[in-house]
């Protein structure tokens, strides 16, 4: 037997969608986290109910790497459909535990692999023929148990891990054990282990972790970060942001004995009413936020427009799929940046946050409201589907420690003593002026808001100075933003190169430092976290000799904005690196060209 | 000298705007009028009226009337969703749109009809002229089929009769009325305010510059001419007691939710407003004779608003603050442990 590989490959399960895969899957990752070893599960699936190929990656990691590698070790192959595919797919070296009846053809039998044959239908048939539909789902934790046997987990943790899915319910844990019994006994008695993959129980790698998906931990935000008005159009990968939202509002937003809800929650009728049901909140002085992908925020651009000339807040979440047009509904994309950042017609250039881990999709989630209210305009909070929908090991989040900012807002006292107020007047010299809200008992307090051209009062004007003034105003907004967004996450140990990059590019470029490290070349790193940018990007841009912006994109679009925005004498030293397949980045990606480069720089230097 | 107040001691003044940029003899303008008469008889407050548009000639008009109160100009088409987020962000607001036959039955059917739907509590006029004015006369969808433009054009297409639509969508309250009729109108507008739920107000508005010409059926002379009827209309607020006798079947008398009543005096026909199919026949059969007919087209008052339908607390949601909106220490401990 070759060297054994212990808590560090990756398991891939293909399936048919829709066959109930997705709760073994997740009990697999559960059961290998109880034995203290890292996981990072990846589901790439398809835009579709039932019946087209998806398969789930569950990285074992005992660095606690949380980004998608390329490589199989152990497929687990229950889709004869793409069997052909899957198996090419594994690595040399590698495992495959395959139905039974899938054929060992030229094409499919390879001499670098271990195969484990599995009767898994003909298992369901004799075990739970009487289970009718249920079947199908039982068959799949026939597959937990036989991997169970192969890689060494404890059949107690796979029980734990099938608690921890069902929760409570005892007959459905009995019922799928009594399935992982039956592959893990197959295994025992019929496959002769031969691999080198094992999983060993390790400590003090996932003490006080849990998992969540981002979707998850940004709903959590919008409840502590005080949203009351929430309007959505159902769409791929966003809705389970909202659909949580829905639930934790359920649960905390309803008091027990009237039965009276501390929240409004809308389907729309698309996302240009979404978002009009937003700013119409935002105006009136709601906490609001909708949750949409990529086609929703092209129809959101008219309202984007409108609260950002008018000066009103709202929480845009986009969880990013890949696109342009439909696209990808189902993967994911860095894609949407460039067009978040400026979206709408005429001059605009938004607040943007970028989170890239589930805590940060909770904490930008909480900081988007504070931010919209403070400046008094839209926030895009700018997710993607790998954060969004797949399970991240995270700690438990924290419990705010921050009043709400409600930002500049006039009371009717306020307005008392005042001999007289303009809406859009920069009294403090920051760009953000005051506003009062709708049932101000004050005679003074009423304005006219309008997406046309106006004045420091608030009135209707086309004269050039006026609308000019007004522009400049808002520019002079965004560069107090600079200053107040999230600012980036640095790592500066003074090496001459270095990574930039943002959100869930993150995870791989973790891993990437360390395989540069490996290769001798140790590289600094920036993680931009808001736009607009903050002035410590060109510091540090300024601090290195070659500068690697990183993202999940074909055209380089921070990339771009960088290109725009830094001083020109610093662009020379940006290099762009661009991942655009739809499946999240991983390490090579960006190990690879850099280490080309760096290789020979003074091809880079042209 | 004591000045002429209302209910709640402000004067009329109180309940006027800037002046308009309209037209002069724009039936925008009547509107303005009998507006500011409906608010000011009404006793609303200012500070409590959130005044909401669309985009078009129509659409500026929230400028012209009470100063005082908020207005929010949206996009075009687009205002019932701005309509319906601030009213949930704060249920005490009386919301009153105003819109034009191009931001409703064009560009903003969709939000129209979802906002009937849902039920949101406030008053949506339609300032109904048959064509685009701010873009110099191109008919809308409410142009009358052989309806002619200025030019001389005919509408070939059929025409979109959003109180028909309205009806079909289940609203809970339409009517139709003319800018010229502030006897009719004023109180319909009244009994808009009371109405809980969606009260759709479509009101015939001639345009003077662009559509007012022999062969246009949304000229003052062709409407004067068509107008039928159905019965002259009374409000009276619920703080009031019904004085009048009225003989035994000669009115339809509607009580709204406030409390407040609605008058209906039958004129040639007899005209039930409670019969949703009724309704629709009549507008459909007026619409056949080339006449429409104005009045309450249709009312009903036991059904819950969005508001009801969503058990909001009676709190504005906009006051709340993190100990109402929070989860609790405890309960967050509970939810990390999982």
């Amino acid at each position: 037997m070759p060297q054994r590989a212990v808590n560090d490959f990756t398991i891939r399960v293909a399936t048919v969608n829709g066959s109930g895969s997705q709760s073994s899957n997740l009990v697999l990752t559960n059961a290998i986290f109880r034995m203290g070893v890292p996981v990072a599960p990846k589901n790439v699936f398809p835009s579709n109910i039932e019946g087209l190929p998806t398969w789930f990656d569950v990285r074992v990691t005992s660095k606690g790497y949380r980004c998608r590698t390329r490589d199989v070790d152990v497929l687990v192959a229950l889709n004869g459909a793409t069997w052909n595919q899957d198996v090419a797919g594994v690595k040399p070296g590698g495992a495959v535990v395959h139905e039974a009846t899938y054929p060992l053809t030229n094409e499919t039998q390879r001499d670098d692999l271990t195969y484990y044959s599995v009767p898994f239908t003909s298992l369901a048939k004799e075990h739970f023929g009487d289970k009718g539909d249920l079947r199908k789902y039982l068959m799949n934790m026939i597959y937990v148990g036989a991997l169970a046997q192969l890689l060494e987990i404890p059949t107690e943790t796979v029980e734990e891990g099938l608690r921890a899915q069902f929760r409570s319910k005892a007959a459905a844990v009995e019922l799928n054990m009594k399935a992982v019994t039956v592959g893990f006994d197959y295994a025992r008695e019929n496959l002769e282990k031969r691999d080198k993959y094992f999983l060993e129980r390790i400590s003090g790698k996932t003490d006080g972790y849990m998992f969540m998906e981002g979707n998850r931990a940004a709903a959590l935000g919008c409840v502590m970060g005080g949203c009351t008005v929430a309007a959505w159009y159902p769409i791929t990968p966003s809705s389970s942001l909202c659909e949580y939202f829905i639930q934790y509002c359920d649960k905390y937003r309803v008091d027990p004995e009237t039965k009276e809800r501390n929240v409004a929650i809308v389907q729309a009728e698309d996302e240009l009413a979404a978002a009009g049901m937003v700013f119409g909140a935002g105006w009136a002085g709601a906490r609001a936020m909708t949750s949409t992908s990529g086609p929703g925020i092209s129809l959101m651009a008219e309202y984007a427009g409108y609260g950002y000339y008018a000066e009103i807040p709202g929480v845009i979440f986009d969880v990013q799929r890949a696109g342009p047009s439909t696209g990808l509904p189902t993967r994911t994309m860095q894609g949407d940046v460039a067009f978040a950042y400026t979206l709408s017609h005429g001059d605009t250039k938004h607040i943007v946050l970028l989170p890239a881990t589930v805590r940060e999709a909770y904490e930008l989630a909480m900081e988007a409201f504070d931010l919209a209210d403070r400046f008094q305009t839209p926030v895009f909070v700018l997710s993607d589907l790998d954060l969004g929908m797949n399970s991240w090991m995270t700690k438990a989040l924290p419990y705010p420690k921050k009043q709400f900012d409600r930002g500049k807002v006039l009371a009717a006292e306020d307005l008392s003593s005042m001999k007289s107020w303009g809406r859009y007047r920069d009294v403090d010299k920051d760009g953000i002026p005051y506003r009062t809200l709708p049932g101000t008992q004050h005679a003074n307090a009423g304005f006219f808001t309008r997406g046309t051209g106006h004045d420091e009062e608030a009135r209707y004007s086309e004269q050039p100075d006026v609308w000019q003034r007004g522009l400049d105003r808002l520019l002079r907004k965004l560069e107090t933003a600079r200053t107040s967004v999230p600012s980036p996450a640095v790592d500066d140990k003074g090496h001459p190169v270095a990574i930039l990059a943002y959100g869930t590019t993150h995870h791989a470029v973790v891993e990437a430092r360390d395989k540069l490290e490996d290769a001798g070349l140790e590289v600094d790193y920036m993680r931009v976290r808001a736009l607009p940018l903050s002035p410590e990007v060109a510091a540090f841009v300024k601090r290195h000799e070659r500068v690697y912006v990183v993202e999940q994109n074909r055209d380089g679009q921070l990339y771009a904005i960088l290109r725009t925005e830094l001083p020109p004498h610093l662009i020379g030293k940006l290099q762009s690196i661009c991942h655009y397949n739809g499946v999240p980045i991983d390490a090579h990606v960006i190990v690879d060209p850099v280490l080309e480069a760096e290789r020979a720089p003074a091809v880079v230097a042209e | 000298m004591t000045a002429n107040v209302n209910i709640i001691g402000l004067t009329r003044e109180v309940y006027k705007g800037l002046p308009t940029t309209l037209c002069a003899g724009c039936g925008h303008n009547s509107i303005t009028n009998h507006l500011i008469k409906a608010l000011y008889d009404y006793g609303v407050e200012p500070h409590k009226l959130a005044k909401m548009s669309g985009i078009g000639c129509s659409s500026k008009t929230p400028a012209y009337f009470v100063e005082q109160a908020h207005g929010f100009n949206s996009l075009h088409g687009r205002m019932p969703s701005a309509a319906t987020g601030a009213k949930l962000a704060n249920r005490d607001l009386l919301v009153l749109g105003i819109s034009g036959d191009g931001d409703t039955a064009s560009i903003g059917i969709g939000q129209y009809c979802h906002l009937i739907r849902r039920n949101l509590d406030c008053t949506y006029i339609i300032e109904n002229n048959g064509c685009y004015g701010l873009t110099k006369g191109q008919f809308s969808a409410t142009a009358d089929v052989g309806s002619k433009q200025k030019g001389g054009k005919v509408n070939e297409y059929s025409t979109i009769d959003v109180c028909g639509l309205a009806i079909e969508l289940g609203a809970t309250f339409v009517a139709r009325s003319f800018s010229g009729d502030g006897k009719q109108l004023v109180p319909l507008l009244q009994a808009a305010f009371s109405h809980r739920g969606t009260a759709i107000l479509d009101i015939i508005s001639p345009c003077v510059t662009f559509n007012d010409h022999e062969g246009s059926t949304k000229s003052y002379a062709h409407v004067k001419d068509h107008d039928v009827v159905l019965h002259t209309v009374d409000f009276i607020a619920g703080s009031k007691e019904i004085q009048a006798d009225y003989e035994p079947g000669t009115v339809h008398d509607v009580e709204l939710e406030d409390g407040s009543h609605v008058i209906l005096r039958k004129l040639d026909t007899d005209y039930d407003p409670t019969d949703a199919m009724g309704a629709l026949r009549t507008i459909h059969d007026s619409t056949a004779r080339g006449e429409f007919v104005t009045g309450l087209l249709f009312v009903d008052t036991h059904q819950h608003d969005l508001c009801e339908r969503e058990h909001l607390t009676k709190k504005p949601l906009a006051t709340l603050d993190e100990s109402a909106l929070r989860i609790s220490k405890a309960d967050w401990s509970k939810l990390m442990e999982t």
